[in-house]
């Protein structure tokens, strides 16, 4: 176990509390730099996805885990994002300022969702939010001059400098990476300053935060606005990636893939966001082999248990007809969200806190260090 | 020209007069407290002055500014301070980040700033680091500084309370039952620190309070309410010793 002596106020300030950290995450970008020249091309595909999805990730987290508002509408602003860079591209303006500008125009959407969200508080804000997202995925729709409708827009591969980065190349996964690395440091930045004391501020007492000089409507706007504007940078990226966007890809099911990555990751640190990533860009994988392998894997089972060819036969068509159901995915979102919030409220990054706790401690680590106890039920008068 | 100024404070809620036309003033430096049964309007009238309820009808100055229209988050810049009856702590957040929010009101650094970690803000960050520790190191808080609020004991969260108001280097503060749920000893530590932060920190103190022995240890003066009028202003014996009071609590 080791003792930090603090000497310094920076002991507290610095991003890495000790030496272990530069090494862990020293080890790990590493690794993530060499990706390309290892891992199958597949891989990195979906590592590329797992960089878009922990990019907003980390802006849901700043809006829901840090400054308690929830948001389904994460898939509009991501929307938004995407098509101002398909929009921009068909007139010829470099990436780097169609970039910029999608994270510009989604902030300012954000502030304006942000200003009638001011009045509205938990599961109204999420209606109000999912609301926006259903009027932007019909603007989307409608809006035929710019967004060319349901047939959706082709994007062209961005050229960056001259160059033409494909999507599956090297150069395209490293600009997700960056931009990924570049968003956790600036919102960790964001955290140890005063503003993000004050977004933590209002999600725990807004009458508190008030009381303390917090111009509770303007960082509830400004947590908007930044976490719509990073969520228009992935939604270029997303775009990118996909080469092709149309409506149906932005979705109510979308924004609800964003909360299960913030909710399954873990709520309360950063850490959360790219381990919800990882978790739901291989649940796809996951779901394919569900479909593809499981049915013939389990016949197998029942053969070797004495069943005929026929009952065999039976089960393999019973079990692909399952797991080929529509909507299965969307049940096992549900039933995912539904027993980490019943087991595991602190995420993928709560149990690998306790994991490390565990072994830190052997043998003397308790189950009730991670048990919090409400000793007090605070008054909602003031509210 | 008194430091802080109630004039013809009112609060309606329909029929019901909350704070009915109260009219006090507090001086620089002193100990002001305000007694009387539940429901008398104590939390009311602070709760008008850090501008959750909007009076009825009234003026509020302080240090000669009419501050009754201010929005509510100006109040503390203009150096109020508050805490809380029914304590509203920043609960998973650790004590030092609690006492780090009480002192917004000095934080001068924009946002972009803030995303990059300037220097400039890093040197304000030690700054800030300084007064809480100064705060922290006031009222003893030592154990507890990098502990979350969830899962610390009530009379500790009481002082946490305490220290982020005063965090905020108040120019007045209000301190809303202080002792309530604190034991003996905790209450005799809440004196003492009450009586530091008028002679030490030089903070106007105003306080409401239930426990008269508190109140007769810290208190300059005291003002006693009842069914939102005032009943008696004076020292603590006076207003203890009034007819009208003597009715309040025990009937007449």
């Amino acid at each position: 176990m080791r003792f930090l002596f603090k000497t310094d106020y920076d002991d507290d300030i610095r991003l890495f509390p000790h030496s272990g950290y530069v090494v862990s995450y020293g080890l790990l970008l590493a690794a993530l730099l060499i990706a390309p020249y290892v891992l199958s091309s597949y891989l990195m595909s979906q590592l590329v996805f797992v960089c878009i999805y922990a990019t907003v990730g980390v802006a849901l987290l700043i809006l829901t885990g840090f400054t308690g508002q929830a948001s389904l509408g994460h898939a509009a602003f991501l929307a938004i994002g995407a098509y101002t860079a398909a929009y921009l591209q068909k007139y010829n303006v470099p990436f780097p300022v169609y970039f910029l500008a999608a994270g510009v125009l989604t902030g300012c959407v954000g502030a304006l969702v942000g200003f009638p969200a001011l009045r509205l508080q938990g599961i109204y804000l999420v209606i109000a939010t999912i609301s926006f997202a259903f009027i932007v995925e019909e603007i989307l729709a409608r809006w035929e001059s710019v967004t060319n409708g349901n047939e959706g827009l082709r994007v062209k591969a961005l050229s960056l400098l001259g160059v033409t980065v494909s999507r599956d190349s090297p150069t395209f996964y490293f600009l997700c990476l960056a931009v990924l690395v570049l968003t956790i440091v600036g919102t960790l930045n964001l955290l140890r300053s005063p503003t993000g004391r004050a977004f933590v501020a209002i999600r725990d007492s807004e009458t508190a935060a008030r009381s303390m000089g917090v111009n509770v409507a303007l960082y509830k706007v400004k947590s908007f606005a930044i976490s719509a504007a990073i969520t228009g940078l992935a939604g270029v990226l997303f775009a990118h990636k996909l080469s092709f966007i149309s409506p149906e890809m932005f979705t109510l099911q979308l924004s609800i893939e964003f909360i299960i990555v913030i909710l399954i990751g873990g709520i309360f640190s950063l850490h959360g966001a790219v381990l919800g990533a990882i978790f739901i860009v291989m649940i796809d994988p996951f779901l394919t082999y569900l479909k593809d392998d499981m049915p013939g894997v389990i016949a197998g089972i029942a053969a070797t248990f004495g069943a005929g060819p026929a009952t065999a036969g039976n089960v393999q068509s019973k079990v692909a007809a399952f797991a080929s159901l529509n909507g299965l995915k969307g049940a096992i979102y549900g039933i995912i969200i539904m027993l980490f919030v019943l087991f595991e409220p602190l995420g993928l990054y709560g149990r690998w806190l306790k994991i490390k706790l565990f072994f830190q401690l052997f043998p003397l680590y308790k189950r009730a260090t991670f048990k919090r106890q409400k000793i007090y039920v605070k008054s909602e008068r003031n509210r | 020209m008194s430091y802080f100024r109630a004039e013809n404070l009112s609060l309606h809620f329909g029929g019901l007069k909350a704070v009915d036309a109260v009219s006090f003033a507090v001086e620089k430096g002193e100990i002001l407290s305000i007694i009387g049964p539940n429901g008398a309007g104590k939390s009311s009238i602070f709760n008008l002055i850090s501008r959750i309820y909007r009076p009825t009808s009234g003026r509020i100055f302080f240090e000669d500014q009419d501050i009754t229209e201010q929005p509510p988050n100006d109040i503390a810049r203009l150096g109020i301070a508050r805490t809380f009856q029914n304590i509203e702590l920043f609960e998973n957040a650790t004590v030092l980040s609690n006492l780090l929010v009480g002192r917004h009101r000095h934080s001068t650094t924009q946002l972009w700033q803030e995303l990059l970690f300037l220097p400039g803000v890093r040197a304000n960050e030690k700054v800030h680091r300084r007064r809480v520790e100064q705060v922290i190191e006031f009222l003893d808080l030592e154990p507890y500084r990098d502990k979350l609020i969830a899962g610390l004991p009530y009379g500790v969260r009481k002082v946490i309370e305490l220290a982020r108001a005063l965090c905020s280097e108040p120019k007045l503060i209000l301190l809303d039952e202080p002792s309530s749920g604190l034991n003996v000893e905790e209450t005799d530590d809440m004196s003492f620190w009450i009586r530091d932060m008028k002679s030490e920190l030089g903070v106007t103190v105003l306080m409401v309070e239930h426990d008269m022995s508190l109140v007769n240890r810290v208190s300059d003066r005291v003002i006693a309410l009842n069914y939102g009028r005032v009943l008696a202003t004076g020292s603590a014996a006076e207003v203890q010793q009034h007819p009208d009071v003597v009715a309040a609590y025990l009937g007449a």
